[in-house]
């Protein structure tokens, strides 16, 4: 997608002023520091920054997980409301997520099933006949390259961690939200199994047509996968703007340091400048 | 789960305990079978009859009787009646009287009556001796020579209404009696304690009142500590803050202190084992509390519980299924302590006279707090008090014995 | 011909599970290194990367057994030693390893100069403490590290700080081997980027003799090691230079290994990112034929009966496939 062209797309989700703080008095510590943001529809945002850069705070702030200490989150344009439970359903519907660590995002004592079903109830098909259901089922696992009959009365950590990640996106191919924000999804897991889950997670945007928010650490990664790359560093963006002007041209000393110090393989790696 | 529990049953440390406390389950279960009754049931009129198997002296009289000629029958009677202070006294008067005893051992009783024979004079006038002791030596003397010749006793009747006696028979030195013809035997094989109960009966009834305080106890604290400790854990901020400034109050109170007031205030009418053991419960949630907290506190932000939310699902549902499973094994091996330290607390509160109401049903530590308020530690009844105190360690030896098991089971950190 | 320091021939060491069934994590490994060269070993999670990386020391302690072949460094055979002989006379001296969590194991309550007495009097007893100490700091010095973290206690320095003292102090007799398992995997970007000149200091002034590093970031290892090996269920699936191994692999997996790297530089984003579906076999009983050959899509019949043997390309170059590399060339040649 052309850079002008999705600048003519709606808004999806953006932010003004975005802060959290932790803590309070002398103890505050600043995670995210008044950070705006304009995700488009359809757009795959990438977040870099390192361990403690405020990254994974920003993507549960954008969750509606924790609160935001300062500054507005727009969801489609207008102000998000999740004051209440009912509100923060009808967000949750408009945004999912997949996390990290697939061995700690399923809860090792509900089957499969369970959490797939959880996700046909949500989007409303809880009244639905079980057969339907089923159908359903297989068919996100078939998306994702799992066989339901095999999945069916198992438990998430008899899977290895590349089927765990792909379940959790046949959990998204389930829920069609609108935004997907993935917290390093592939950081995890194996080289080889990476490409199948990337390639999976851009089926599943051409499929349904959503927003993906990638949160990585790996600039390589954001680089190859995204419309427009977003670095942090200590709770701020330092610069944004498509790859080729972030990563080909940054501009950000923080940016420059960042793309130098990762080793590549057709320039060489200057090891004199640490 | 299954394999939770197969593993469970793999350590050791785990079968060992429970093994030891089924036991005493099984025996609790059993022995009322075969000996079935009210363990407050108060048979002996005297106090602290020694274990051992009792036969009615009155019903043997009437059983038939074989005649037996035992070579050693005097040697054993005499044996058997010569107490410790009559052989001390024995001793006492060969000293009186000059008399070498070096190398006689007291409880020789074939050798102490033959120089008993050889020397005892009842002309004799050691010096320094009173009157009324010589004429104890002389008794002592005639018991001793009655042993040995050949009398009978004479049995008598006596018609209540005319006051007289006749003769109905007599029983001679050489009769004895088949134990299984005698209508009455009763074997106490922990003898009775100070009101005459047998203690073993009461022992076990009991272990049993006592494990069900334990119990009691152990639930209304692991309840009332999961509650606390889940809310506060999981909501966090203020309520957080409101139920840790309670715990820490509580905390800091001995609870120990705490109990014994509460005991007090109670009042004896008030105080049945049940209403005991919730005074404890209340007294010992503040540690389950704190650690289901913190445990809380690290599960509420792994993904799986945000993938929860994520999902619509409700706190309640949250807790229920995504915090309560990881720590479920954790609040079993705690409530396995509370249950073992409910015990212990009741035995204490017991022992100072704050237990359960007396007159209704024993438990180990009223056994002990008997035991004591009737010098059993003193005279020597180590019946009464010595069992209890073994039955109280092996229950928490073999409930702690199970928490380490299962400590090891779901620990990883201490799996070799 | 530069001198051999390291050779393995035909290692094999297994785990043995709480159920007693064995798992060859490592089977009949052959690799030599020459001093004053490097390599670098790649392979995906549970391919036996890191359990060669512990073998390749002679100290094994359960559920990791020794099961056969030889270990020579520079001469000595140090393989089916006792234990305690590996501690006093291998670690340290000959062979040091290093692995991702090394920083964490400094005691906080010990200063940095203590772990190095701890070190050298293991192995010298006879020496002054003193001496020591001036030798940890020229040690410190040459490697660019500051001399005053001696004195300092393991939490007042930062992670990367920490990991590279833990390297200083491992290395301080300098040994002949490193074995590095992922040192700088943990670290943010630019402390990866001082482990990694250090260690290329260290090889540079001859403190070690030859390296082997490991690690699943094969950027990294394209830009610290000469050679590079790639694992593949316990065995050694291809092994040649590096240049080699990134730009011209000749294995079908290591190919899609190369083809998963994604560095922040002109054209990556026309890249095409090759996915390999499946997982690799369970060692608990692996296949008889080629170990790749249910994930790999030209795999003919005859690849998952055959135990395929290695193959020596010349040059270093070795491979573990069933087709000759001029098939395999032709192969992905009609792929592009």
């Amino acid at each position: 997608m052309t850079n002008d062209a999705l600048k003519e797309r709606p808004l999806c989700l953006s932010g003004k002023g975005v802060t959290k703080v932790f803590g309070s008095g002398d103890k505050a510590t600043v995670a995210v520091d008044h950070v705006d943001f304009e995700f488009r529809e359809g757009e795959l945002i990438s977040i870099v920054g390192e361990s403690g850069s405020g990254k994974t705070t920003l993507s549960k702030m954008l969750l509606g997980l924790i609160s935001v200490t300062e500054g507005e989150v727009f969801f489609q344009g207008k102000p998000r409301d999740i004051s209440n439970r009912k509100k923060r359903l009808e967000y949750w519907k408009g945004i999912q997520a997949i996390f990290q660590d697939p061995f700690s995002s399923f809860n090792v004592f509900s089957k499969i099933d369970a959490v797939l079903l959880d996700c046909i109830r949500m989007r409303g098909g809880g009244h639905l006949s079980k057969e339907k259901k089923i159908e359903m089922m297989t068919e996100a696992c078939g998306f994702v390259n799992l066989k339901y009959e095999e999945l069916t009365n198992k438990y998430p950590f008899e899977l290895s961690g590349g089927q765990m990640q792909r379940l959790m996106i046949a959990r998204i191919f389930l829920l069609k939200p609108k935004i997907l924000l993935a917290d390093e999804p592939t950081s995890m897991i194996d080289a080889c199994s990476r490409a199948t889950i990337l390639d999976m997670l851009m089926n599943l945007r051409d499929e349904i047509g959503m927003t993906i928010i990638f949160i990585t650490h790996d600039i390589g990664l954001a680089y190859y996968i995204s419309d427009s790359v977003y670095i942090m560093e200590h709770g701020k963006f330092v610069e944004k703007g498509t790859p080729d002007e972030v990563i080909l041209t940054p501009q950000a000393e923080y940016t420059k340091r960042l793309i130098s110090d990762v080793p590549k393989i057709h320039e060489p790696w200057d090891l004199s400048t640490v | 789960m299954k394999n939770t529990l197969k593993q469970v049953f793999h350590s050791g440390k785990f079968v060992a305990g429970f093994g030891i406390l089924v036991f005493i389950l099984l025996l609790m279960l059993i022995y009322p079978l075969f000996n079935p009754g009210n363990p407050l049931e108060r048979i002996g009129v005297g106090t602290f009859a020694a274990p051992g198997t009792y036969v009615s002296v009155y019903d043997s009289i009437s059983a038939e009787k074989e005649i037996l000629r035992l070579s050693d029958a005097d040697d054993k009677r005499l044996a058997q009646m010569m107490s410790m202070e009559d052989r001390v006294s024995m001793i006492a008067w060969f000293t009186a009287m000059d008399i070498d005893v070096t190398g006689l051992d007291m409880n020789d009783t074939d050798a102490l009556l033959e120089m008993w024979r050889a020397n005892y004079d009842d002309s004799a006038r050691p010096a320094g001796m009173t009157k009324s002791k010589r004429n104890f030596y002389a008794r002592l003397n005639n018991t001793i020579n009655d042993a040995s010749t050949a009398e009978a006793l004479s049995v008598t009747e006596v018609d209540l209404a005319t006051g007289e006696a006749t003769d109905v028979g007599q029983i001679g030195k050489t009769d004895y009696v088949n134990i299984n013809a005698v209508a009455n035997v009763k074997t106490l094989p922990l003898g009775t304690d100070n009101f005459g109960r047998d203690v073993l009966k009461e022992l076990v009834s009991a272990c049993g009142t006592s494990l069900m305080i334990g119990v009691i106890a152990g639930i209304v604290a692991t309840i009332i500590g999961l509650m606390l400790g889940l809310l506060a854990g999981y909501l966090g901020g203020v309520v957080d803050d409101i139920i840790m400034f309670v715990t820490n109050i509580f905390t800091v109170i001995p609870s120990f202190v705490l109990l014994i007031l509460i005991s007090y205030s109670l009042g004896q009418d008030q105080r049945g084992a049940s209403t005991v053991a919730v005074v404890i419960g209340l007294t010992s949630w503040v540690w389950t509390t704190r650690s289901v907290r913190s445990q809380v506190i690290s599960l509420r932000n792994r993904d799986h519980v945000n993938l929860s939310k994520l999902s619509g699902h409700s706190v309640m549902k949250i807790i229920m299924k995504d915090i309560l499973p990881y720590i479920a094994s954790y609040v079993v091996m705690a409530f396995i302590l509370q249950v073992s330290s409910g015990i212990l607390a009741e035995a204490q509160l017991s022992l100072l006279g704050l237990g359960p109401k007396t007159t209704e049903v024993p438990t180990l530590g009223l056994m002990m707090n008997w035991a004591m308020l009737y010098s059993a530690h003193l005279n020597g009844s180590w019946w009464a008090y010595f069992p209890v105190i073994l039955t109280i360690a092996l229950i928490s030896f073999s409930l702690n014995l199970m928490n380490t098991g299962l400590d090891q089971v779901f620990n990883p950190t201490l799996r070799d | 011909m530069s001198k051999t320091i390291l050779e393995v021939k035909d290692l094999t060491t297994k785990y043995i599970t709480r159920f007693g069934e064995d798992v060859y994590a490592v089977d009949h490994v052959s690799l030599k290194i020459e001093e004053g060269k490097s390599l670098g070993i790649a392979g995906e999670s549970g391919c036996g990367k890191s359990t060669l990386a512990l073998s390749l020391m002679g100290y094994y302690f359960a559920p990791l057994h020794y099961t056969s072949g030889e270990i020579i460094i520079d001469g000595k055979n140090i393989s089916g030693l006792d234990p305690d002989a590996v501690r006093k006379d291998i670690l340290g001296t000959e062979v040091a390893y290093i692995p991702q969590a090394a920083m964490n194991a400094l005691n906080p309550t010990r200063k940095i100069y203590k772990f190095i007495e701890d070190v050298v009097l293991a192995h010298q007893p006879k020496r002054n403490k003193k001496e020591i100490y001036e030798m940890a700091k020229s040690r410190f010095a040459e490697l660019g590290l500051p001399v005053s973290a001696l004195d300092k206690h393991a939490v007042e320095l930062s992670g990367g700080m920490k990991q590279r003292v833990v390297i200083a102090i491992s290395t301080i007799l300098s040994p002949k081997v490193l074995i590095a398992d992922e040192p700088s995997s943990a670290l943010d970007v630019t402390s990866q980027k001082m482990v990694i000149k250090m260690l290329r200091d260290m090889m540079d002034r001859g403190f070690i003799k030859a390296m082997i590093f490991i690690t699943h970031e094969l950027p990294l290892l394209y830009n610290v090691t000469d050679d590079i090996m790639v694992m593949y269920a316990g065995q050694i699936v291809e092994q040649g230079s590096a240049k080699e191994m990134v730009f011209d692999p000749i294995h079908p997996y290591s190919r899609g290994l190369m083809q998963s790297i994604l560095v922040p530089e002109e054209g990556t984003r026309d890249n095409k990112l090759a996915a390999i579906p499946g997982t690799p076999p369970n060692l608990k009983n692996p296949p008889k034929g080629c170990r790749f050959a249910a994930r790999c899509k030209y795999a003919v019949p005859q690849c998952h009966f055959n135990a395929i043997p290695m193959i020596e390309a010349g040059d270093g170059r070795r491979f573990r496939c069933g087709h000759s590399i001029q098939n395999l060339r032709e192969v992905y040649e009609n792929d592009k």
